[in-house]
């Protein structure tokens, strides 16, 4: 006789579902799916200790278990709280959780800059979803937002402390992927700060990884640097047999052309590295920052895009080319009106390739390219074309 | 035939009368109205000389914004091109060097950017856009041309003129449209 599993009933938003012991409240919504599913910002399933931090997934527990089934004095932070059998938790149904939410989330972007414009995250960045879902249009902060000092954290990976939301996430990733950890949080409270121990480079293998798991633009990717914005950038799946062991070489890598813009883990619909077998599919420092040429990997196809976001603005999954009629109209000859647009605009110059830019672009890397004026220059005479 | 409609006119056909034949009664009524306009005011204007005020809403061609100190606003976030219905917006975006803080607002702006005035529809949506304050369309039309590669505006044909360095050119660049909360405060 098969040993019967117990599992736990557990009712969220009014939806019943049947989940093993031992799983917290906000595994039990990912299971339920869609909207019922609370936000998390600092919690990682495939981080072990993670979680409990950024207080965005609290929900409200309107019944403890069906043995005590009193509702918890206070909201909980369901990425911290395992189920009860019998438990009834409300997330959007509850008003307290909303009006809960959009205080966590004012106080989350106190010392957020807002700099979105600059910040190489934007449009993947899980603090402008949140921002969006929940965030008030104005501010009611008055003093100066906390700043820095700008530390150089090695070649590969820029640090913004100033938009760092202590989520911890990279730190797990430190250790638990990297087999030393050079960097951790210095000081506390307000001064509270992402730092490696005076000033050392990190160069793990798998340090990488920690791009992929901040939720906010503090960790971004320096080979990507304000190449491009990730929204004019085409996700494709694509892998690679990858010499380290631990690598899984399934990667998206970012198009723009042929030209490899950037390479990331595969992302799930959670925001996290997707899981293969049963294990988290992080990808090793060669893969991520020294293969962008197209050569280098398989490609298997467009990634998946969320229909809402705006990643997926102005990508055409399957482009049909209409058939070049003007040759066959003009008897065989070329019209000699066309104009190729790289012999007049200097913009995507096809002779410079910003993927293999080592760090950001600047000034100096256009200025081979026709009649560059240094941005210093007098503007030629405005609205009067040469 | 039944007429579609009860408007229909049945037009004479009589041999015209001999005062008719002489045409001068027609041309005499015709030329009537004719010197009674020399006595109307004019509608139209002479153009190179006199402009007609533009629409507080009027949208022409685009203008790259500078800050009081004349460093430029763009940060090539790319909010305009993503806006543009057209694709005509294009853009490639640097790093701000030490020494380059008074030429740029911001830590990342814009190396290149182009307007492809041939794709452009001057919907103003890439205004709309803009968190940074730094694209506006203008009270200029894009002028007519020969040629095609004429209209591929650069960033340098775009931006507005040094406001400390060449004062006169910016304060024409700025126009002198009145502000839309001037005409309508409920606005």
């Amino acid at each position: 006789m098969a040993e019967e599993v117990k599992t736990f009933k557990v009712t969220i938003d009014n939806i019943t579902i049947d989940v093993a012991p031992g799983t917290t409240v906000l595994n039990a919504a990912r299971q339920i799916g869609g909207d019922v599913t609370p936000p998390a910002m600092c919690y990682y399933s495939k981080l072990q200790g993670s979680g409990g931090k950024c207080r965005t997934c609290l929900v409200e527990v309107a019944a403890g278990s069906s043995a005590d089934p009193r509702p918890m004095p206070k909201l909980v932070a369901s990425c911290r709280t395992n189920v009860m059998d019998g438990m009834v938790v409300k997330n959007i149904t509850s008003e307290k959780v909303t009006d809960a939410r959009n205080g966590v989330v004012e106080f989350l972007l106190l010392n957020h800059p807002l700099d979105c414009p600059i910040c190489d995250q934007a449009g993947e960045c899980h603090l402008q979803d949140l921002g969006y879902d929940h965030g008030k249009e104005g501010t009611r902060y008055e003093f100066k937002r906390r700043t820095f000092e700008k530390e150089d954290i090695g070649p590969y990976i820029q640090l913004h402390m100033t938009r760092c939301i202590l989520c911890y996430r990279c730190t797990y990733v430190a250790d638990q992927l990297t087999d030393k950890r050079v960097h951790g949080i210095l000081d506390r409270g307000d001064h509270a700060e992402i730092s490696t121990y005076i000033s050392k480079a990190i160069d793990n293998d798998f340090s990488g990884n920690m791009i992929d798991v901040c939720p906010v633009g503090a960790l971004t990717d320096k080979t990507f640097r304000f190449k491009n914005r990730v929204w004019f950038t085409k996700p494709v799946d694509a892998h690679r047999n990858c010499e380290n062991p631990k690598c899984c070489g399934k990667a998206t890598l970012w198009l723009r052309g042929d030209e490899v813009f950037r390479v990331t883990a595969r992302k799930d619909e959670w925001g996290e590295v997707q899981s293969y077998d049963g294990k988290a599919g992080w990808i090793c420092n060669t893969c991520r920052f020294d293969k962008k040429n197209s050569s280098d990997w398989t490609i298997e196809g467009l990634s998946k895009i969320s229909r809402h976001s705006v990643i997926g603005a102005n990508k055409y999954k399957t482009l049909e080319m209409p058939r070049e009629t003007v040759n066959a109209v003009m008897g065989g000859r070329d019209p000699k009106l066309l104009m190729n647009i790289h012999n007049v605009s200097e913009v995507n110059n096809p002779s410079i390739e910003l993927s293999h830019i080592q760090g950001p672009a600047h000034g100096s890397d256009f200025s081979h390219s026709k009649d560059h004026v240094d941005g210093a220059g007098e503007s030629t005479q405005w609205g009067m074309k040469k | 035939m039944q007429a579609l409609t009860n408007r229909a006119k049945q037009v004479e056909r009589q041999p015209m009368s001999f005062l008719e034949r002489l045409y001068l009664v027609a041309i005499f009524k015709g030329m009537l109205i004719t010197f009674r306009h020399i006595f109307k005011k004019k509608p139209t204007i002479n153009y190179p000389e006199k402009k007609r005020p533009f629409s507080p809403v009027f949208r022409g061609l685009h203008i790259l914004n500078r800050d009081a100190e004349g460093r430029e606003n763009c940060t090539a976030c790319g909010l305009c091109a993503v806006a543009c219905p057209a694709e005509a917006i294009t853009m490639e975006a640097a790093e701000r060097q030490e020494g380059e803080e008074g030429l740029y607002k911001e830590e990342k702006y814009a190396a290149k950017y182009e307007i492809n005035m041939l794709r452009c529809i001057f919907c103003g949506l890439c205004e709309d856009a803009c968190p940074k304050d730094a694209i506006y369309l203008s009270e200029t039309f894009a002028p007519a041309d020969y040629q095609r590669k004429q209209f591929i505006y650069n960033k340098q044909e775009l931006l507005i003129p040094h406001p400390v360095k060449e004062p006169e050119a910016y304060k024409k660049a700025l126009g002198n449209r009145v502000p839309r909360e001037k005409i309508n405060p409920a606005i």
